[in-house]
Order: structure tokens, then C-alpha cells, then sequence
């Protein structure tokens, strides 16, 4: 077998056991890896209906076929499982080290099931399986936890765990690898921690087989190529990471102040990649067999580590009116200790910031530092309290939606599917609207990231006012999106890559002979298997919707002034295009083209 | 008439952040970067007032144009 090594572990946590099955190349094939075949693997085995943090909702970590080879960004792995903050399939990706160490122990993935009766982690070097007592690192955080394994498990380990948030099943909570790292959203942490799973440490010393190493190397040489010169992957991303967007996006009037209230921020500059770049950047810090290098290690204060992303800058910067990067850096910090998602830490606080605003908030619910926008203080202290659940936390670690529907005001949650929405305002970028109320896993803009063509003019430039060929677009970078997911790569290389290079190198790594179509079609098949498990999980297509603020009330100023998101003049060609029917449900036509 | 300029990313490098500058009526976006010693092929993303731009539109006083290399993340 190439590109995969056909075996799997499944971890029994009930029953303590952990056992290694085979894997079918032809099933493996089908579904790439990653996302595809992991969800593939979850629709099988699981109930849509599982309460999402029962011991029957099952967890898988799963590489693809170019995990852990040398094709570039070739460290990727998915955590599949129900979510506990949507209701719908979750796959939360990650990069660092861990995917591809989990390849040279000689698996493709992990499932697992049931829920041990005390702290456990699993320890996995090679062929030795283990299932140990957690308790001593019970109730630490990210790196505490990492650097205390580190001292018990086989040298040059990779560590990934769950910080005080997943144990305390926040719904936010993250699955953390390599201490800032991140499976960040839609709560898989919390599944982590539902189980009493505190970590999965992993070395391996096998090397991944390819079905034809020479024509890989071309493969490879042709894409860092590709990369290299394209100014994103080659410039751009190398020398500001993700944050150099918070210029952009602002410039552009999309960039959510105050809980969406605003679209461009005055503090934007004071929060720039560049500002970051200049003052507290330490040092690159890439992924596995990475050419771009985006990732960024920070020092503020007595506190350093990875990031943050642009992502996180806003959530805490824009969205919460905190133009203060120190302080963004300490919020972020404290999002891996802690172990959560900081797009819906940073946009739950912007959102208790506003239930304050409008006067929502007793001072007797606040136990703490004030919830007002533009607090630097704020940010970082409810954080923590919110990993630890303290006090108004303790609500707030459940996100912006259920939060805000406590206080009888869930439509200042500004989520879809209860999942907060990312740093694109849709109203200024009307495409990105239709891509975050699709994504089958809530709001999202990593499942058809319709900035690059809308504002970043990749692969071409559209002008994100206009209606016109936004479905068309949105479908295909949606399908394209599943495929890279599943592949094991970054979807980074897609500002340099097309669906040709990812079908050469999957050609050369599994021994198959997939075109640019094939990619598009494995894609689309992974989508739609999504639909159809979120459709029966009870998630309606009355969903595909954005929050009634982004629909019905203008931006009020700066250049995107007077907008609001046509969603409903998009979504209908979009189901069209889908094969969906009027009614967003897949039609048996299209599913049997898809061979679902 | 006055055109204000902002500079992002490496387009900052020996220019600095934000120009101010007067122009003769009728200058366009491409003859304000070739002043600038900007190759036209650094220039990725052009706003005018935060809305798509031209490198041969026509600039009105008090316009802002807004140019940034080939950046991008996620």
C-alpha cells in the first residue's frame, strides 16, 4: 500500500482496549483521507442523533495520504466527530508535528470510543500501545501537560491534548498539539474531555511508502516552485504570517468591530501584521516539512509562544474594539493554554461585551473585570475565566449563541449553527456570506474561503459587491477545499496550487490516476456526505442562514456603508447547483452520481 | 490636488506608511506607483476609497488609494 499504511488503531475506552484493524485501500481511495474518510468512518459507525458528549459519540484523529511524506505541508490531521457546539459533523484541522508522527508509527488514523471511569492519555510508539493514568496531569494546562508527559513517554514524542477548557467540556474547547497548535474549532476538545481522554502522545520511526518516488520528486519540485514565486506563499504569508490581512480586510470596510456593530476599525494599524512583525515577533515558527512558514512565536511581557493568527487578532482586536496587540497576544496565550478556539473565545466575550452594552448584564454576573468594549484587560482575564468556567465564564464557555440566548437575545450571537463566524464581515463581501451559511460545520471561512477570489483576486479577482457567479464560485472552492483537507497538505498551498498539481501529487504518492475533475468530484462527494449526516443529525436547511443583523442591518459607515448580505438572492442557484432541490436536500440522483 | 497614499507590507520599506502628496488633476493610480518606484507587478490589491480600484481610473481630490504586494493567510 502507498501513501497509506492500511492499518488503524481503535481505542476502546470503556473497555481499555485498543486493537489495529486493517484498512481498505479501495474505501481509503474514495474518500482520500483526512476529512473525507474520516467522516466516511464516523457516518458509518455513529448514530447522527449521539448526544455529542455521550460516551457513544466516537472521536477520530486521522492523517491523509500525504501526511508524513516529504510533498510540502505534508503534516496535516483532522479530529472528525459529532460537535457538541453545532450538532453537525465536526472536522477540526491541524498542523504542526503530530499528524505526521502518527504516520511514522505506521497508522492512518485513530478512533476513538466509549469513555474511560478516570484520567487516561494513550501513549503510542510504534507497535506499543498503551492506555495510562492521567491524573497527574488532570486539570493542567497545554504545556504543563505536554512537558510532564515529555518526561515519561518515549523521547522526541508529539503530545496532543485537551487544556482545562476541553476537560470542563467547554464548547469551544480545542484539541491541542505541539502546546500552540491548535484543532481549534467546533469544540472537539470537549468530545476529548467528555471521554476523560486528557492526551494522545505519539513517536514512530516507519517511513510512509509512495507508489512512484520519482515522478514525486518532479511532483514535489514543480509545486515549492509554485510556491515560492507566488507572492502569497513565496512573500506575503513568510514575512507577516495570516495577521498581515488585518490591513486588508479593514481597508476594505469587512472588518467586524464590536460584535459586528462597525466594519472598519480606527485601532486597525496598532493591530497589523506589519505592527506584529515589528514589535513582537520573536521568531517563524513552521509546521512540518513547511516552505511557507506562516506561523509566528511571539513575546510579550514574561509570555511567549505561538501565534497569533489574523483570525485571533480580530476576535480579540476588532470584534471586542481592543486595539492593544500585547494584550492580544496574552488572550492568545491563554486560548492554548486553556485549550480553546480563540475565534469563538475572542467573539463570545465581543458578544458579552454587547449584552453589556445594552445593559443585559447584572453586576452581579460579571464577578470580575468589566465586559466593555475597547477593554485590553477584559480580554485576557475572561479568557481564563472562561477555561476555567468561572463565574459569567462558566456561561460563556458554552459560546455566543447559547450564551446570548440565556439573556433572551440569541440573535447577538453572530454565529451559524450556534458556531461563531470568523474576521469577514459578508455584508462588505457578499460570497463569503453565502460560503459561511453552507458550511457544514457552522460558521466557518475555512470551508470555501471566498476572500481570495473576492478580495484577494486568487485565482481572479471578483468584485465582492455583486451576486452574479458568487454560487458557482463558492461551490467549487467548497469542493476543492474537502479535497485538500483530506490530503494531508495545507490549504495554504492552494494560493499557489490548482486542482492539477494536488491530483499529480495523489497520483504519485497512492498509485491512482485522478485528474483536476477527480479532485473537484472526490470533493463534492465528501460535501455532500457531510449534508446528508447533518440533514439526519436534525440540523434543517432552514440553517443556511447568517445571523438577522448581517441581513437586514446596513453597515453603517466606511467603504462597504450601506450594505447587507443577499444571501437569499445567492442560495437558491447554489442548491441548484448542488443537485439539493429547492428544499437544500441532496437529490437521490445526486447522490447516486457521487456514489454515496 | 491631494491624493493620500497608504503603503502596506513590504511596500513600506524606504516609503513609509502613509504620503500625503499633490498631484496635477487627472493622475491615475499607475503613475502615482511609478513615482513611487513601485513595479506594477508588486501591486496585488489597489483600493480607491476602500473599493476596488484602476491603475487607470482617474483620482479625484481627497481620494485615498490604498496598494498592497501580494499578501494573503486565513
Amino acid at each position: 500500500m502507498y501513501g497509506y499504511h492500511g492499518k488503524y488503531l481503535r481505542i476502546n475506552l470503556t473497555e481499555g482496549t485498543c486493537k489495529v484493524e486493517n484498512l481498505d485501500l479501495e474505501l481509503a481511495k474514495k474518500w482520500v483521507g483526512g476529512r473525507g474518510l474520516g467522516t466516511k468512518f464516523f457516518v458509518d459507525e455513529v448514530d447522527p442523533l449521539v448526544d455529542a458528549l455521550s460516551p457513544e459519540n466516537k472521536l477520530i484523529a486521522v492523517t491523509g495520504p500525504m501526511t508524513g511524506t516529504t510533498a510540502p505541508t505534508g503534516g496535516r490531521y483532522m479530529v472528525v466527530t459529532k460537535s457538541p457546539l453545532t450538532g453537525t459533523i465536526a472536522s477540526s484541522n491541524s498542523g504542526g508535528y503530530w499528524g505526521a508522527e502518527l504516520k511514522f508509527a505506521g497508522y492512518d488514523m485513530i478512533i476513538v470510543e466509549g469513555k474511560s471511569d478516570k484520567p487516561v492519555y494513550v501513549m503510542i510508539e510504534d507497535e506499543k500501545v498503551e492506555i495510562r493514568d492521567a491524573s497527574h496531569v488532570w486539570g493542567k494546562v497545554t504545556s504543563d501537560t505536554t512537558r510532564t508527559l515529555m518526561k515519561e513517554i518515549p523521547e522526541k514524542s508529539r503530545v496532543m491534548t485537551i487544556g482545562p477548557a476541553g476537560e470542563k467540556q467547554s464548547l469551544m474547547a480545542a484539541v491541542m498539539n505541539e502546546e500552540s497548535r491548535a484543532a481549534g474549532r467546533s469544540g472537539v476538545g470537549a468530545v476529548m474531555g467528555s471521554k476523560n481522554l486528557k492526551a494522545v502522545t505519539v513517536r514512530g520511526t516507519k517511513k510512509v511508502a509512495v507508489a512512484n518516488e520519482e515522478e514525486l520528486k518532479e511532483v514535489i519540485k514543480t509545486c515549492n516552485t509554485k510556491i515560492r514565486e507566488n507572492g502569497v506563499t513565496g512573500q506575503g504569508l513568510p514575512a507577516y504570517g495570516t495577521a498581515v490581512l488585518v490591513n486588508i480586510i479593514n481597508e476594505n470596510g469587512a472588518f467586524p468591530v464590536n460584535n459586528f456593530q462597525s466594519s472598519q476599525f480606527p485601532g486597525a494599524e496598532n493591530i497589523s501584521g506589519e505592527l506584529l512583525a515589528e514589535k513582537y515577533l520573536v521568531k517563524k515558527d513552521p509546521c512540518y516539512r513547511c516552505p511557507i512558514a506562516c506561523g509566528r512565536y511571539t513575546k510579550v511581557d514574561d509570555i511567549e509562544g505561538g501565534g497569533p493568527e489574523y483570525e485571533t487578532i480580530w476576535a480579540f482586536g476588532g470584534d471586542c474594539g481592543v486595539d492593544d496587540m500585547g494584550a492580544i497576544i496574552k488572550a492568545n496565550y491563554w486560548c492554548n493554554e486553556m485549550g480553546l478556539d480563540t475565534i469563538s473565545t475572542g467573539t463570545t466575550i465581543a458578544a458579552a461585551m454587547e449584552l453589556n452594552q445594552k445593559g443585559l448584564l447584572k453586576d452581579e454576573n460579571l464577578g470580575g473585570v468589566p465586559l466593555e468594549f475597547g477593554s485590553a484587560e477584559a480580554i485576557v482575564e475572561w479568557t481564563k475565566k472562561i477555561g476555567m468556567r468561572e463565574g459569567l465564564g462558566d456561561k460563556m464557555a458554552d459560546g455566543s449563541y447559547r450564551l446570548c440566548d440565556a439573556f433572551g437575545v440569541p440573535e447577538l450571537s453572530m454565529s451559524v449553527k450556534k458556531q461563531e463566524l470568523p474576521a469577514y464581515d459578508p455584508r462588505g463581501i457578499q460570497g463569503q456570506g453565502l460560503s459561511y451559511a453552507t458550511s457544514n460545520r457552522g460558521g466557518c471561512h475555512v470551508r470555501g474561503y471566498m476572500i481570495s477570489p473576492e478580495i484577494l483576486g486568487l485565482p481572479e479577482k471578483l468584485d465582492r459587491f455583486a451576486l452574479e457567479d458568487k454560487a458557482p464560485w463558492t461551490k467549487i472552492f467548497q469542493d476543492f477545499t474537502a479535497f485538500i483537507d483530506s490530503s494531508g497538505l495545507c490549504l495554504f498551498t492552494s494560493f499557489a496550487m490548482g486542482a492539477p498539481d494536488y491530483a499529480a501529487m495523489f497520483n504519485a504518492i497512492v498509485g491512482a490516476e485522478l485528474d483536476g475533475n477527480g479532485v473537484l468530484e472526490a470533493g463534492e462527494r465528501i460535501y455532500n456526505l457531510e449534508r446528508v449526516f447533518n440533514l439526519a443529525a436534525g440540523i434543517t436547511p432552514a440553517e443556511d442562514t447568517l445571523p438577522k443583523r448581517l441581513l437586514e442591518d446596513e453597515i453603517p459607515e466606511g467603504p462597504s456603508k450601506g450594505l447587507v448580505n443577499q444571501l437569499s438572492k445567492m442560495l437558491p442557484e447554489y442548491y441548484e447547483l448542488r443537485g439539493w432541490g429547492t428544499d437544500g436536500v441532496p437529490s437521490k440522483e445526486r447522490k447516486d452520481q457521487l456514489g454515496l | 490636488m491631494e491624493v493620500k497614499i497608504r503603503l502596506f507590507a513590504t511596500l513600506r520599506e524606504g516609503r513609509g506608511k502613509v504620503l500625503s502628496k499633490d498631484f496635477e488633476a487627472g493622475v491615475t493610480p499607475g503613475l502615482i506607483i511609478e513615482d513611487l518606484g513601485i513595479p506594477e507587478e508588486e501591486v496585488a490589491i489597489l483600493l480607491v476609497n476602500g473599493r476596488d480600484g484602476d491603475l487607470e481610473q482617474a483620482l479625484e481630490d481627497g481620494d485615498v488609494v490604498s496598494i498592497f504586494p501580494p499578501v494573503g493567510g486565513g
